[in-house]
């Protein structure tokens, strides 16, 4: 039984051994095997004569109109064209390229409307006027030092505001 | 390739030129037809050109081309066997007697020693051959004739190294025991 399981695992082994492309232990494994199993052995040599028979199928030579009769195959072929091979030329790939994301870029950008811009500008105005309005009580010392409730608010987070209490 | 895939038809013609009669012979030693082996042959060579833009030298080139090579040799063979199979209908049936359904279809298959003394040695080994499963046929002629490696070949039968020496191991085993008057000339004139 145990030569038999032995056996079994020649399969896969002994045509690589024959070829004589197994590693080194498994060339060694395979050589103890046949030392020891003379159906083995017998068959390894059996292929090595049945490889010699099989040499004996002449090669034979592609027929002279081969190679005609496959560039006929190839002119008839329908040309494909690639998606790059419609461009005419390089550089002018490149610019229609350029030309693209520039106008992506351009696109991309926010503009400011008239009226957007008016109401920025009405923003700072509205800012500028509150403050002008609110300078006679912010000159007069004597009310701001009375005004200790007012470090109890909140900061105000107006910019124009807070840019003209740092001047 | 790589310089067919850049355009290079000069290229093409080379590899024309090195591969046509390895491949026509395996292709003939495959379906056992030359004339359709030489179509084949060129029909690989077709898809190989078409293919050229997209080739990716990721595995060696003739383990692409014996790839396209082995798949149509089994297509060709597997449509060939369909054709022979086909049986017609309107074909006369004994209705009466059960046993007389099936064709019964003697065989006339010349006993091997008949064989050597009527054809010669190759046909009757490329017989023996063509006669194996279409896997184990294929790896025998890459094996064999090709001398490919076996890593190669796993790769174009899309199997693993180890079940290839298993193929190989089935195949040499049937063929040692079909060409053994073959192999032992002597020993098949005695009987």
């Amino acid at each position: 039984m145990g030569s038999t399981r032995r056996c079994e695992g020649m399969e896969d082994k002994l045509v690589e051994y024959l070829d004589g492309r197994a590693k080194p232990a498994q060339r060694r494994a395979v050589e103890e095997h046949l030392a020891g199993c003379e159906g083995c052995s017998v068959r390894a040599q059996e292929f090595r004569a049945l490889w010699s028979v099989l040499d004996d199928v002449p090669a034979i030579s592609p027929t002279p109109g081969f190679d005609a009769a496959l560039r006929a195959r190839l002119v008839a072929e329908p040309v494909r064209r690639g998606f790059w091979e419609w461009m005419p030329a390089p550089r002018f790939a490149f610019a229609a390229l350029a030309l693209v994301a520039m106008s992506v870029w351009v696109a991309s950008v926010p503009r400011v409307t008239p009226n957007q811009s008016a109401k920025i500008q009405t923003a700072v105005s509205d800012a500028d006027f509150s403050m002008i309005r609110d300078l006679p009580v912010l000159e007069n010392y004597d009310v701001i030092s009375k005004f200790d409730a007012l470090s109890e608010l909140p900061v105000s987070q107006d910019p124009a505001r807070a840019k003209a209490e740092s001047r | 390739m790589l310089d067919v895939k850049a355009g290079d038809e000069q290229s093409f013609e080379l590899l024309l030129r090195k591969y046509r009669t390895p491949l026509v012979n395996f292709l003939n030693r495959m379906v056992r037809d030359s004339t359709a082996a030489e179509d084949l042959a060129q029909e690989v060579f077709l898809r190989v050109y078409r293919a050229r833009k997209e080739y990716a030298p990721s595995a060696k080139f003739t383990t692409w081309m014996f790839r396209i090579a082995t798949n149509l040799a089994l297509n060709s063979v597997r449509d060939n066997r369909h054709r022979q199979m086909d049986i017609s209908i309107d074909q006369p049936v004994d209705a009466g007697d059960e046993d007389q359904r099936t064709i019964d279809v003697p065989d006339r298959t010349p006993s091997i020693e008949q064989q050597l003394l009527t054809r010669g040695r190759s046909e009757i080994i490329l017989r023996a051959v063509h006669a194996l499963p279409e896997k184990q046929r294929a790896a025998v002629l890459l094996h064999k004739y090709q001398e490919l490696d076996y890593d190669e070949i796993a790769r174009i039968l899309e199997c693993s190294e180890s079940a290839l020496k298993s193929l190989l191991f089935r195949a040499y085993e049937t063929l040692r025991v079909e060409l053994a008057p073959l192999v032992k000339p002597t020993e098949a004139l005695k009987n």
